[in-house]
């Protein structure tokens, strides 16, 4: 479904993606791990489409089409989602509002009718059990006055409604006790089929406890210099970055 | 400039006195005299640093001094933006009251007297004297002087001690003339002691003429009552609408003023609130959006003469294309106005690198058991969220009027009549996306 070749990008004139490659097919679960600066969410915002970052060279195919010629929005209808690290607070957009704008965008893309109120509420409640999230976030502003914690369930939840073939999750894990961690984590696995797919953006291994990836790949400098099996994550874990630089910088 | 309008006054103040209650005419020389003194405020005095009247005062308007009545039905030229609030509906077109006979008007509750201030002014005219001049006639204001002279009618309204009225009260000024016209109103609003009251206030034109209407406003709000006023400006480029806005509060009274403007051409608002009674609240807000050439100059002022009063002042403004906005925030806090609670915010959005606004808090405190803050922001549109909400497949048109909408948001919770507070949100939604660039019922815009 995606193929990233070759792909280069700098923010503000300062390289950091450095020729990155990445195949995922339907079905995976691909982490992305790697040390500070390495990339990592330089990765996610590029496939999204965060205009402050620059492509300098590369293409990313999704599902044939030229993802990088893509505006963020027409991105989402396609059907990538990012979770972000820092979800961002819109003071007075109300979560109904600005799911029931991102639903019907998504819907008239596909040619649907926009859903009615009904059917639209009650696909934001079966969502929001999905997160166990508190009814009250709902009728607040996007993300206005959240937890950490409410954030990246919001995140899950936003997700759940839009149904995404690709998923980005960027450090969902990062600032989450091990309760919040444990939900989000069975959220993101509740919402796994044989068609879609996500790339598991994480420091630590810890979240990979919860939802268990078919690749492992360490990205360090802006390109990924090692692939592996779940089991590289644990000998990360373990051993730390060292080694890989080392290996890297000795070549 | 002024000098074709003194002329006007000293050849005909005998027709514009002859026309007008002896009530209002009793102060009329005094407030010639100021004029002839003052003359119209210029950008060199620093409270119309903001407004420059040069190119709207230079045309050569029309006055109606001999009270010729307009050939107008205001029920058939006006369909209302806000339909659905079922108030009582008043009309002052251009600076005359119009004589209605709606008959939801009839049910009015007793003692409540609504009309045209020139005729309670003659039947009433104790009423009217006790307060008609007293918030005016103790400013040195070029405009408020110039009403003084030529104003001869208005609209009135007094409400008896505790009496609430059910239903608010709608006033729609309409300007209409086949030539440059030039309106000056004067209002009266009197609220006795634990009486409560609404009012809307609608701007509007409807011919493709050049006009300015200048309006002054007194509200004399008593112990325990509470009044609303809601301003609400719909009118067309060519339009200049210059509105002072006087309300004095007793004690324990609370106040809500918010001043809406939606679609004009250069517009000043005068606000000033005197809180001469102890634990009074006023809340003062208002919302602007413009583009084009549009030009809106709101000046506040809040005065609070006893102690333990709270005001809170909420402005908001979205500008685009070449739309200049000034606000000016004046707080002024006397020595033994102890235990006062004041907080002012203004914050903008320019969407264009032509927009400008200006802004202006203005702090004098002299009591020094206070708590009194301001805020003023200018800035654009916030990026990260727009991002945010493109990145989940809103478009980036959307993501801006839902950004924008949420901007004023805030203006639009502080109006307390359900069915108003949901047409504005509508109306302000048309306009933000762009389908109320003319005036629903009255003229295309350029």
């Amino acid at each position: 479904m995606l193929e990233i070749k070759n792909l280069h990008a700098n923010i503000n004139g300062k390289e950091i993606l450095k020729g990155l490659n990445l195949t995922v097919r339907p079905g995976e679960i691909h982490a992305i791990m790697g040390p500070n600066g390495a990339g990592k969410s330089t990765l996610a915002s590029v496939l999204t489409g965060n205009p402050a970052f620059t492509v300098s060279a590369g293409e990313v195919n999704f599902y044939g089409k030229k993802l990088l010629e893509l505006s963020p929005e027409a991105r989402s209808r396609e059907g990538v989602f990012l979770s972000f690290q820092y979800p961002v607070e819109i003071p007075g957009v109300s979560m109904v509002n600005f799911m029931r704008s991102a639903l019907n965008e998504h819907r008239k893309y596909k040619n649907l009718e926009p859903l009615s109120a009904t059917d639209f509420l009650r696909t934001m409640r079966e969502k929001k059990e999905l997160v166990e999230m508190d009814n009250k976030l709902a009728n607040r502003s996007v993300n206005e006055g959240f937890s950490g914690g409410e954030k990246k369930r919001n995140e899950i939840f936003q997700m759940a409604m839009l149904d995404p073939r690709l998923s980005i999750l960027d450090e969902t894990d990062s600032g989450l006790d091990i309760d919040a961690l444990r939900i989000v984590a069975n959220g993101v696995n509740k919402l796994k089929t044989a068609d879609n797919a996500s790339i598991v953006i994480t420091h630590y291994q810890r979240l990979l406890d919860y939802i268990v990836p078919d690749f492992v790949h360490v990205l360090y400098n802006g390109q990924i210099v090692k692939t592996g099996g779940k089991e590289l994550a644990l000998e990360l874990e373990e051993k730390g970055y060292d080694w890989i630089k080392k290996e890297v910088d000795g070549e | 400039m002024e000098q074709q309008y003194i002329d006007l006054y000293k050849q005909h103040h005998e027709s514009i006195k002859k026309h007008s209650a002896a009530v209002m005419n009793e102060l009329r020389d005094a407030a010639f005299a100021l004029f002839e003194e003052l003359h119209f405020p210029t950008i060199e005095l620093e409270n119309y640093k903001y407004t420059d009247l040069t190119s709207a005062l230079s045309v050569d308007y029309g006055l109606n001094i001999n009270r010729i009545p307009m050939p107008v039905n205001p029920y058939e030229v006006f369909t209302c933006d806000v339909p659905g609030i079922h108030s009582y509906l008043y009309f002052v077109v251009n600076d005359a009251f119009y004589p209605v006979n709606d008959i939801r008007n009839k049910t009015l509750p007793e003692g409540v007297i609504i009309g045209s201030l020139n005729q309670i002014a003659e039947s009433h005219p104790e009423l009217v004297k006790q307060y008609f001049g007293k918030l005016t006639s103790n400013k040195n204001d070029g405009l408020i002087a110039f009403n003084g002279a030529f104003a001869q009618d208005g609209f009135f309204m007094y409400v008896p001690k505790n009496v609430v009225l059910d239903k608010p009260v709608q006033l729609v000024n309409i300007m209409r003339s086949d030539v440059d016209s030039m309106a000056n109103s004067h209002n009266l609003i009197i609220l006795e002691e634990g009486s409560k009251a609404q009012l809307l206030v609608c701007d509007h034109t409807v011919d493709e003429v050049r006009f300015l209407s200048n309006r002054v406003t007194e509200v004399f709000v008593g112990q325990n009552a509470i009044y609303e006023h809601y301003k609400l400006e719909n009118t067309h480029t060519k339009t200049t609408n210059l509105s002072t806005l006087l309300i004095d509060q007793q004690e324990s009274s609370n106040v809500l003023a918010n001043v809406i403007t939606l679609h004009n051409g250069q517009t000043r608002n005068t606000i000033e609130i005197d809180l001469d009674g102890e634990n009074c609240e006023s809340l003062l807000c208002g919302m602007v959006i413009a583009d084009k050439n549009q030009l809106v100059d709101n000046f506040t002022s809040i005065i609070h003469n006893k102690p333990n009063c709270q005001s809170r002042e909420l402005f908001k403004y979205v500008l685009d294309d070449s739309s200049k906005g000034g606000f000016t925030g004046k707080l002024f806090v006397a020595k033994d106005a102890q235990k006062t609670a004041a907080f002012q915010t203004n914050r903008n959005i320019l969407l264009s690198k032509t927009a400008k606004m200006r802004t202006k808090p203005q702090l004098e405190i002299y009591a020094d058991d206070v708590k009194c803050s301001h805020g003023a922001t200018i800035g654009s549109l916030d990026e990260s969220a727009k991002f945010y909400m493109q990145s989940r497949g809103i478009s980036e048109n959307e993501a801006r009027l839902l950004l924008m909408f949420a901007f004023t948001n805030d203006v639009i919770e502080n109006i307390r009549i359900p069915a108003l507070q949901d047409r504005i949100k509508m109306l302000v939604e048309k306009r933000l996306r762009g389908e109320l660039s003319k005036c629903e019922g009255c003229v295309i815009c350029q």
